[in-house]
Order: C-alpha cells, then sequence, then structure tokens
C-alpha cells in the first residue's frame, strides 16, 4: 500500500471496527434486555451495525490488497490493530449507561454517514447511503429513550445523568480529526469532523436539554482508539467474539 | 464445453425470472424476492447465469438463505453455474415494494410501508397514519421502532385492540 491507501486503510477500519465493537456489546443484551420491546430493538441496531462493519471491512481488505476479507480483519487482529472509537468499548452498564452510549454514538454516526455519503470514493458513498437508512432509526429510538428516562423518574434521571457524566470524556475524539482524517478530508474521500462535531453537538444539546440533563463542563478528553490504544475492555470482547474462528479457524456455517 | 448446446438450451433472463419468483423471503414467506423489489439484474453470461440482489438491510441475516435457494432454484431447472452477486447502490428502499407485495403483506397481517421513504422525515417526525391491517382503523400507536426483524415496527390498534407488524419506510 502507498501513502495513501495505508490512509484509507486505516479509516475505514475506524468506521469498521467501531461499528462491529458496539454491534458486539450490543448484542450481549439478548437474553437481558429489561423488556421485551427493547430485546429486539438492541438486537436490531446490534445486526444492523454488525452488517455496516461487514461492508466497510470488506472494503478495508480491498484496499489492502493483501487478501484478508472482513471476517479475517474482524477475527484475525488484536486490540492493538483495532481502530475503533473508544466509546463503543465502554461497558453495557446499566440500561441507562447502554442507551446514553449509543445516543452519543448515533448522534455522530448519522452526520458523519450523511457527509460520508457525499465521499469522492464512489465505494464509501455507496455503503455510507446504505447505513445512513438505517442508522436514521437508530438515531430517533436513542434520542427518545435518552428524554424518556431523562424526564422520567428520579431514578431513571439520575442513572442516565450519571452515564452522561461517566461517557463524556469518551465522546471528543470521534469529533476531532487527526492526521489520518485531515489528509483524507484534503481528498475529499472523508467526512469533515468539524461539521460533524456541530451537528452532534446540536442534538446532544437539543435531547439532553428535553430530557432535563446537564451536559459536562468542558474537562479533558480520552483519546487513542482510533490509533489503536485501547481501554483494557477490548481484550475480554474480542476474547468472545472472536474465540470460535480462533479455536477452529476452519469451521463454516 | 458442449458444443452447441448452449445456443439450443439457454433459457433467456426473462425465463429465468419467472423461475426465481419461486424464491421468497424465509422471515416474510409471502414475498417472493421480486415481490420485494431485492431482486436487481438476471444476466446470462460466457460462464453462466449471474443473479445480482441488494439487500434490504445491511445485516439482513435472510440474504445468506436467499443466496442459496437462488442456486437451488436454478440448479433444480439445469443451470448448473449461478453466481449470486451483491450490490449495495442504488440502496433498496421500500418504495421498490411492489403492489402485489403490499397486498400479500397486508393479507398476512402486517401493514405496509405507509407513504414514502424519505431519509429526513423519519428522523424526528412522525410517518404517516399507519392503518391497522386486521380493522383499517388508523388509530393506532406505535409500540417500538423495531420488530421481529429489522424492517419492522410494532404498533397497536387503538380500536381493535390487535397489536402488529408495520413494514417501516426505509
Ligand atoms: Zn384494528
Amino acid at each position: 500500500m502507498n501513502k495513501l491507501e495505508q490512509q484509507q486503510f486505516e479509516y475505514l477500519l475506524r468506521l469498521g471496527d467501531s461499528d462491529l465493537i458496539l454491534g458486539q456489546r450490543l448484542s450481549a443484551w439478548l437474553g437481558h434486555a429489561p423488556v421485551l420491546e427493547e430485546e429486539m430493538a438492541t438486537g436490531n441496531v446490534a445486526l444492523d451495525l454488525v452488517g455496516q462493519a461487514r461492508s466497510w471491512l470488506g472494503l478495508a481488505g480491498e484496499i489492502e490488497g493483501a487478501g484478508r476479507d472482513a471476517d479475517r480483519l474482524a477475527y484475525f487482529r488484536d486490540a492493538f490493530d483495532y481502530r475503533n472509537v473508544l466509546l463503543a468499548e465502554r461497558p453495557n452498564g446499566d440500561y441507562a449507561y447502554t442507551i446514553m452510549r449509543q445516543f452519543l454514538y448515533d448522534a455522530y454516526h448519522y452526520p458523519l454517514l450523511e457527509r460520508l455519503s457525499a465521499s469522492a470514493d464512489e465505494r464509501i458513498r455507496e455503503v455510507a447511503a446504505k447505513s445512513l437508512k438505517e442508522v436514521q432509526y437508530h438515531v430517533r429510538r436513542s434520542s427518545e429513550w435518552v428524554i424518556r428516562m431523562g424526564d422520567g423518574t428520579r431514578e431513571s434521571h439520575d442513572r442516565i445523568q450519571a452515564a452522561l457524566d461517566d461517557l463524556w470524556m469518551y465522546t471528543g475524539e470521534m469529533l476531532t480529526p487527526d492526521e489520518v482524517d485531515q489528509a483524507l478530508l484534503e481528498t475529499g474521500v472523508a467526512a469533515d469532523l468539524e461539521r460533524v462535531a456541530g451537528a452532534w453537538h446540536e442534538r446532544v444539546r437539543e435531547v439532553t436539554a428535553e430530557a432535563t440533563l446537564v451536559i459536562p463542563d468542558e474537562s479533558w478528553m480520552q483519546q487513542g482508539g482510533k490509533q489503536g490504544r485501547h481501554t483494557e475492555h477490548l481484550g475480554y470482547i474480542l476474547a468472545e467474539m472472536q474465540f470460535l474462528p480462533r479455536a477452529y479457524p476452519d469451521a463454516r456455517w | 464445453m458442449r458444443a452447441g448446446s448452449d445456443i439450443v438450451e439457454r433459457p433467456s433472463p426473462d425465463r429465468i425470472r419467472e423461475w426465481l419468483t419461486e424464491v421468497t423471503d424465509p422471515e416474510i414467506p409471502v414475498l417472493t424476492i421480486e415481490d420485494l423489489g431485492i431482486l436487481r439484474d438476471i444476466r446470462q453470461e460466457d460462464d453462466g447465469v449471474r443473479v445480482t440482489i441488494t439487500p434490504t438491510y445491511s445485516g439482513c441475516p435472510a440474504m445468506m438463505a436467499i443466496r442459496m435457494e437462488i442456486v437451488r432454484t436454478l440448479n433444480a431447472r439445469g443451470i448448473d453455474r449461478v453466481r449470486v452477486d451483491e450490490v449495495l447502490s442504488p440502496a433498496w428502499t421500500t418504495d421498490w415494494l411492489s403492489e402485489r407485495g403490499r397486498e400479500k403483506l397486508r393479507a398476512y397481517g402486517i401493514a405496509p410501508p405507509a407513504g414514502k421513504a424519505q431519509g429526513k422525515s423519519a428522523l424526528f417526525g412522525e410517518p404517516d397514519a399507519v392503518a391497522c391491517p386486521q380493522c383499517g382503523s388508523e388509530r393506532t400507536t406505535r409500540t417500538s421502532e423495531f420488530g421481529s426483524t429489522a424492517c419492522k415496527a410494532m404498533y397497536r390498534c387503538e380500536d381493535c385492540l390487535e397489536p402488529f407488524d408495520y413494514f417501516k419506510c426505509i
């Protein structure tokens, strides 16, 4: 890969890995969700995200040109090769925590895909346009739940406020461009994160206001996921997700 | 290569399309892949038949079953070499659901998509009135954005009180 291809590969891993890890997290609620409707909603959102991850990682493998397909990339990379944002690997916590994590991600994911639907790269445009249709339902659902819990009982309010406070420091890296984002923005391939951030802040303000929640003060933001520096949680996620194909590499459906 | 055999036996794409009307969505078995609008192209090529389909949702688990069913159906008609390609663009929309498909859905107890699929309007706006597939009443309430499959939401009828699935616009 030349430098530009290397950067595209990195960028696609970030898109794919974030969807994949969040999808894997969400799927752990199956069988445990608080109500039947949420059981199905969580499962469906997880499925959308894993499906989108497959498209992004498939594309990453094509650009890499080393014969790795989406499955190979998902199952045979270690934590330091993963490029997901840290928010995606936060543990599920209680349901308020899961919903807040989802909302903070959806509010970023939607404007991100909107921008990528106009990428200079046709393959990226296609995946983004497809995913965007699905994510419109994700963001609507998580927004409604944040409002319902925030403006609900004292218990639900306190729990979702605590989730917002705890997750806040993991929101910065999604919205802050680094060298890869910058280089690909200049070629028209990547999304302009400043504009994504603008849309994100607007939605977060709007929804938290209606939910009677308080946005934490400006503070230090944790970075690193996009560059492969992860929290200790990712290793456990991968251990579970990758066990079968690593133990039985030739296993097929 | 069997000399001349392809000149005599090669079925036309229309013929193949007709055969493929046997292939249904395993999750909503009343709908064929043609009703759904996911069958995008059929081509006779030198090395066999190439069928192009598009997924309804990125993670739709039915796609694998549908691919296998396409191959099985055409194999049974004597076409040995079948390739099934998936394309993402143009992205599938519920607008491609045929009229017949919508009628079948209603008869099956699933409310068909109401109105046109428009990205933005679904973001915060309420969808158009969704009519109950049992009694036709438009006094219905959404109980969940997601149903038993990615393509459906759950509703309840306020008149006949039946819960039902709604095939949502996308
Ligand atoms: Zn009714």
